[in-house]
């Protein structure tokens, strides 16, 4: 039981995070029909550009609270990701956004390259640790052990995640972002500012990417140049299980991505006879992944092929 | 009376084919004009031309005096020109009430926008009835009249109508012309585009005909519709 327990726990708070992740693919493709392939590397500049600004304070001012710490990091890497979502998008898709469909996909592939590179020019290929500024409570709940930071990063995510919901269905952002996504053309007719929308959702979707970065650097305790690649791939997968395009969808993609990742870690020993261990529990994701989108292919909650068309 | 829309040799080309022709025409404030012609004339294009949605090769548009010629379609729609194109362009997974908020979208008059809400209703009162319904399970003409109620909702001084009876039954197409006749009776100028010459000639004022995009004819509705070249072709002799 108390095995089961923290399994859930600790799926419910890499799903999260998943989730943060995957709901800026999610926009994007919903309104542009494009896979951001450079999502992922946003979140590791979230998380790396974090960590130089909380490396230097602790260095600078040993005192200061590590909670004040960490948001200033997330106070310079949010911005930093929003200007880098939008620089991309102006650069790299608006261009070809009449191109073939094949064209922009390359250019993103291209672009997470290179930021790969920049962030490995910056910051070398070590990992670089998270400065243990954080606390570090241990908290005991029927067996199972929660960190602060887990309670802190699944309270955080799901505050973010009903915020969004809140802007997309409530505000005239967020009607302008529907609208855009179901037609460009009409929402234009409308007087809306297209170019406009789809910047702001590029912006809306790196902010999240930003702090999802800077979670799991901080629930890992490491950050690396790499580190964008299986977490933007892993959550591109939680959009796509979840329906690509829907919102909830990516949020509950996430969330069992993260809780079979999770639970597969924790049985695939039994589940295979000690054939296969833990460190297989990324392919265990992935398998899953390809099982359900065998019988769905539009994801859980993606609207059927009929109804997109 | 200066004209509301001037439309001065406009040129309008897919690629290397010239779908549009140096058109000009022109529609003067509160007036109904009608654009008739065959399938595939450019009447399509020309609207799509006028509000920004595809960038005239050579010409001119000018709206209130003002010249539009190469401005962005949302800039165009805020200067209150609204186009309800062909195939009505509703949002499909938006409600009726959220349709009609989307045409209110340039605006920020709140206390304005909620009488003219009312008006539109009252106006509409099958929409009334379906306000929570997402527009993509409305009917073809629920459909075309959530699209008019949208577009009032812009308050605009022109109104651009791409083939309104299209798909739908006479009794439908009876109901929906109409609404435009009302609508126009507020004040508000309709460039009216249809295949239906005989209804398009019978509701507006003047008409112009457009052939492989050219215009071949122009003039008032009820000298149009006794014209024998257009009896012939377009009225069933
Ligand atoms: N996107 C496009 N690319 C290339 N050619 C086009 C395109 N859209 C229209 N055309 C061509 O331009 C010409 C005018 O088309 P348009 O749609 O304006 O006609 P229309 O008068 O609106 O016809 P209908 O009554 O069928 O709606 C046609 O010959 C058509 O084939
Ligand atoms: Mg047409």
């Amino acid at each position: 039981m108390d095995i089961f327990l923290q399994q859930l726990i600790n799926g419910l708070v890499l799903g999260s995070v998943y989730a943060l992740v995957a709901l800026g693919y999610t926009m994007v493709y919903g309104i542009l029909e494009l896979i951001n392939f450079a999502h992922g590397e946003i979140t590791m500049m979230g998380a790396l550009v974090a960590l130089a600004v909380i490396g230097a304070l602790a260095l600078a001012a040993p005192g200061l609270p590590g909670v004040l710490v960490l948001g200033a990091g997330l106070a310079v890497a949010i911005p930093v990701c929003v200007a880098l979502g939008l620089v991309i998008e102006r650069v790299a898709y608006r261009p070809l956004r009449n191109a073939p469909r094949l064209a922009p996909l390359i250019t993103a592939i291209g672009v997470s390259i290179i930021l790969q590179n920049v962030a490995m020019l910056i910051w070398g290929k070590q990992y670089i640790p998270f400065p243990a500024i954080l606390p570090e409570g241990r908290h005991q709940v029927l067996g199972a052990t929660v960190s602060d930071i887990q309670i802190a990063i699944l309270v955080l995510a799901v505050l973010i995640m009903l915020a969004l919901i809140l802007v997309v269905q409530k505000t005239r952002l967020g009607r302008a972002m529907r609208a855009t996504a179901q037609s460009r053309q009409v929402a234009s007719l409308m007087g809306v500012d297209v170019n406009r929308v789809i910047a702001a959702t590029f912006a809306i979707g790196s902010a999240l990417a930003a702090v999802a970065g800077v979670m799991v650097s901080a629930y890992y305790g490491l950050a690396h140049y790499y580190m964008g690649f299986l977490l933007g791939l892993k959550a591109f997968s939680a959009a796509v299980l979840g329906g690509i395009g829907n919102l909830r969808g990516a949020m509950l993609g996430g969330l069992l991505l993260g809780l079979i990742e999770s639970f597969g870690a924790g049985y695939i020993g039994d589940l295979t006879g000690g054939f296969l261990g833990s460190n297989y529990q990324d392919v265990f994701a992935f398998f899953v992944l390809i099982a359900v989108l065998v019988f769905r292919p539009s994801g859980l909650l993606g609207a059927r092929l009929v109804e997109r068309a | 009376m200066s004209a509301l829309l001037a439309v001065h040799q406009l040129s309008v080309a897919y690629g290397g084919i010239q779908a549009v022709r140096e058109l000009s025409l022109e529609v003067k404030p509160g007036e109904m004009v009608c654009l008739i012609g065959a399938n595939g004339a450019g009447k399509t294009t020309t609207l799509k031309a006028i509000s920004g949605l595809l960038p005239p090769h050579a010409g001119s548009v000018h709206f209130d005096g003002h010249s539009i010629t190469r401005l962005p379609a949302h800039e165009i729609a805020r200067r209150g020109l609204s186009l309800v194109p062909e195939g009505r362009g509703v949002f499909p997974r938006m409600s009726v009430a959220e349709n009609l908020m989307m045409g209110a979208y340039a605006r920020n008059d709140r206390a304005a926008i909620a009488r003219d809400l009312d008006e539109v209703h009252a106006l509409l009162p099958r929409l009334t009835e379906r306000r929570a319904q997402m527009a993509g399970l409305l009917s073809g003409g629920e459909q075309q009249m959530l699209a008019l109620g949208r577009a009032m909702m812009a308050r605009p001084r022109l109104l651009l109508l791409d083939e309104p009876s299209m798909g739908l039954a006479p009794l439908m197409v009876q109901a929906v012309f109409d609404i435009i006749r009302r609508i126009a009776a507020r004040g508000v100028a309709v460039l009216l585009i249809e295949q239906n010459a005989h209804l398009a000639l019978k509701t507006c004022a003047r008409g112009y005909v457009l052939e492989n995009g050219v215009i071949a004819l122009s003039g008032n509705a009820a000298d149009l519709a006794a014209d024998p070249a257009v009896r012939q072709a377009y009225l069933g002799g």
